[in-house]
C-alpha cells in the first residue's frame, strides 16, 4: 500500500514535468497548429546553459533566471528566422524543419557539451520532505513549478489584453489583422513562452534524470502524450494530461508490464486516445452556427 | 466638403489575377458613400486593397491627407480604419465581450473602452444579452452586428462595411442598416459600404459609386444615380 503511494506521488513529480513541456508544445500547436518536434531538445539545450553558468560559479537562481530569458529570446529568434519565412509550405516541410531543429540542437549540444553525463542541482533541498519517505523536496518543489506556470500562464491568456491578443491571432489571423494585432509578433511571443517553459521544465527533470544530449527524448515522448490526452489545443488539459501520464507510466511500470515497457506504455496511450478521442480529455470542439 | 479617404489609380491583383484597373474613389467626411455592381465587379477587392489585406496594391491611398498605402494590414487598422470583412470574421471560440474587447485592442489607451462597449451594447442590445456566449453560438445576424460592434471598438474615422446584408433576413437586414445610419450620424462616423443590394444601398449612401469589372463606371449623389435609367434597369429591377 505504501509502494502504491510513494510510486503514485512519485509519478505526479515526473508528471509535473510532462506538463511542463506538454504546455509548451500547446503554446506552439495553439498558436500555428503544428507540434514542435525540436520543444525537448531546445529545453535539454536550455539546461546545458544553466549547467554551464552554474559553472561559473553562477548562484542557482541566477543562472536560472538567465537560461528562463535567454531561452525565450532564443526561441522567439528561432520563430522569426526559421519558422516565419515557412509560413506558406505545406505542412510535412513544416515537419522536416522541426526535425531538422531538433537533430541540430542534439548534436551542437553533443559537441559543445560533450555526452558524458552530468550532474544538475536542484534547487530545492536534498533530503527527504519535512522527514516524509514517500516524496523528496525537490519532487514536491518540482510539482509546484509546474502549477505556478500554468497559473500564471492561465491568468496571462484569461486577463491580459495581450493574452487576449494571442488567442486570437492563433484562432483567425485575418480579423487579428483588422483590429489591429500584429500576427507576426504574438507567434513569436508564443514561440518564446514554449521556450522559456521548457527551459524551466529541463532544469526541473534534469536533477532527476542527470544531465546529457538524451536527456528529453522520453520526456518528449511522454509530453506529447499528456498534451494528446488532455487536449493539444487546452493549457489545462495538457497540464492534467501530463500529470495522468506520470502517473500511469509510474504505476503501470512498477505493478503491470515493467519499467523496460514503460515508454510504450506512452505510446499505446497516444495511439489510444487519437482513436477513441481525437480532441483529448478537455480538448475545445469549437461550436459554429452558419 | 473635406475628403476623409481619396483613391487614385489604384490597381489591385491576386497573384496574377488583375482585379482593379485604375480605380479613383473618394470618401467625404462624415458621409456614407456606397459601393454598388454586381458580382466580380471588385467591390469586395476594394475593400481589400484599402486594407492591404490578401492582395497586391498599386496607386495611391491617402486617409486624412495621409498616405496608407505602404503600410500593412494592422497599421492601417490603428490608422483609423475599421474594416467589417465579408463573412464577418468572427472569432468563433471566443466569447461575445471577448470579440468586443479584441476590436479596441489598437487603441493607445484603455480609457474610455467600458464607455464604448456600453455603447455599442445600447446600438446592439443583443450582444448585451449574448455576453458571455461563445460567439460561434451567435445567429448570422448577431454576428454581424457584432463585426460592427468590434470595428466601432478601435473608434475608426472610416468604416469600411462589406456586404453587411448577406445572408441574412430582411427585417434583420433593416434593423442592422438603421442602427449603421444612427452610428453615421451619432458618431460622425464615415462610411464606405460594399452592397449588392442596390437599393438598399442607395437608401442610406449620400454618394455612389458603380462598379464594373474592376472598374468605376459611374458615380454621384444617391439621388442621381437612383434615377439613371442604367442603374434602374441594371441593378434596381425597374
Amino acid at each position: 500500500m505504501n509502494e502504491l503511494l510513494h510510486q503514485t506521488l512519485s509519478g505526479l513529480a515526473t508528471g509535473g514535468i510532462y506538463a511542463s513541456v506538454a504546455l509548451a508544445l500547446v503554446m506552439i500547436y495553439q498558436a500555428t497548429h503544428d507540434i514542435n518536434f525540436a520543444q525537448g531538445e531546445m529545453a535539454m539545450f536550455s539546461t546545458f546553459v544553466a549547467w554551464m553558468l552554474l559553472q561559473l560559479g553562477w548562484s542557482y537562481w541566477a543562472a536560472f533566471a538567465a537560461t528562463v530569458v535567454l531561452s525565450f529570446v532564443v526561441a522567439a529568434a528561432i520563430e522569426w528566422a526559421v519558422i516565419r519565412p515557412m509560413h506558406n509550405a505545406p505542412e510535412l516541410s513544416v515537419v522536416v524543419v522541426f526535425i531538422g531543429l531538433l537533430v541540430i540542437f542534439h548534436s551542437l549540444a553533443g559537441w559543445l557539451f560533450g555526452y558524458t553525463i552530468k550532474q544538475f542541482p536542484s534547487p530545492f533541498a536534498a533530503d527527504a520532505w519535512y522527514g516524509s519517505e514517500l516524496m523528496s523536496a525537490h519532487e514536491v518543489g518540482a510539482i509546484f513549478v509546474a502549477l505556478i506556470m500554468v497559473a500564471l500562464l492561465f491568468s496571462f491568456f484569461r486577463l491580459t489584453p495581450l493574452g487576449l491578443a494571442m488567442r486570437a491571432a492563433a484562432q483567425n489571423a485575418t480579423s487579428s489583422r483588422l483590429v489591429g494585432i500584429s500576427v507576426g509578433r504574438m507567434l513569436m511571443l508564443g514561440w518564446g513562452l514554449a521556450g522559456a517553459i521548457g527551459a524551466v521544465a529541463g532544469m526541473m527533470v534534469a536533477p532527476v534524470v542527470y544531465l546529457d544530449p538524451n536527456m528529453m527524448t522520453g520526456v518528449l515522448l511522454y509530453a506529447f502524450a499528456g498534451a494528446l490526452i488532455g487536449g493539444i489545443d487546452n493549457p489545462v488539459g495538457a497540464v492534467l494530461g501530463g500529470f495522468i501520464v506520470g502517473v500511469l507510466e509510474n504505476l503501470l511500470g512498477t505493478f503491470v508490464v515493467g519499467t523496460e515497457l514503460k515508454l510504450s506504455v506512452a505510446l499505446v496511450l497516444i495511439v489510444g486516445v487519437l482513436i477513441v478521442r481525437p480532441s483529448g480529455l478537455l480538448g475545445k470542439k469549437i461550436v459554429t452556427r452558419v | 466638403m473635406k475628403t476623409l479617404l481619396e483613391v487614385r489609380d489604384l490597381h489591385a491583383r491576386y497573384g496574377n489575377t488583375q482585379v482593379l484597373h485604375g480605380l479613383n474613389l473618394d470618401v467625404a467626411e462624415g458621409q456614407v458613400t456606397a459601393l454598388l455592381g454586381a458580382n466580380g465587379a471588385g467591390k469586395t477587392t476594394t475593400l481589400r486593397a484599402l486594407c492591404q489585406l490578401m492582395v497586391q496594391t498599386t496607386g495611391s491611398i491617402k486617409l486624412a491627407g495621409e498616405a496608407i498605402d505602404t503600410r500593412n494590414t494592422e497599421q492601417i487598422a490603428r490608422a483609423g480604419v475599421g474594416h467589417v470583412p465579408d463573412g464577418r470574421g468572427t472569432f468563433m471560440a471566443l466569447t461575445t465581450e471577448e470579440n468586443l474587447r479584441l476590436g479596441a485592442f489598437s487603441r493607445p489607451s484603455r480609457d474610455g473602452v467600458a464607455d464604448d462597449m456600453e455603447k455599442v451594447y445600447q446600438y446592439f442590445p443583443r450582444l448585451r444579452e449574448r455576453h458571455a456566449q461563445q460567439a460561434g453560438t451567435l445567429s448570422g445576424g448577431e454576428q454581424q452586428m457584432l463585426a460592427i460592434g468590434r470595428a466601432l471598438m478601435g473608434r475608426p474615422r472610416l468604416l469600411l462595411l462589406d456586404e453587411p446584408s448577406f445572408g441574412l433576413a430582411p427585417l434583420v437586414v433593416k434593423d442592422i442598416f438603421a442602427i449603421m445610419r444612427r452610428i453615421n450620424q451619432e458618431q460622425g462616423v464615415s462610411i464606405l459600404l460594399v452592397e449588392q443590394n442596390a437599393k438598399l444601398a442607395l437608401d442610406i449612401a449620400d454618394t455612389a459609386y458603380l462598379l464594373e469589372t474592376g472598374r468605376v463606371v459611374l458615380s454621384g449623389p444617391s439621388s442621381d444615380m437612383r434615377n439613371n435609367d442604367a442603374v434602374r434597369r441594371a441593378y434596381l429591377g425597374e
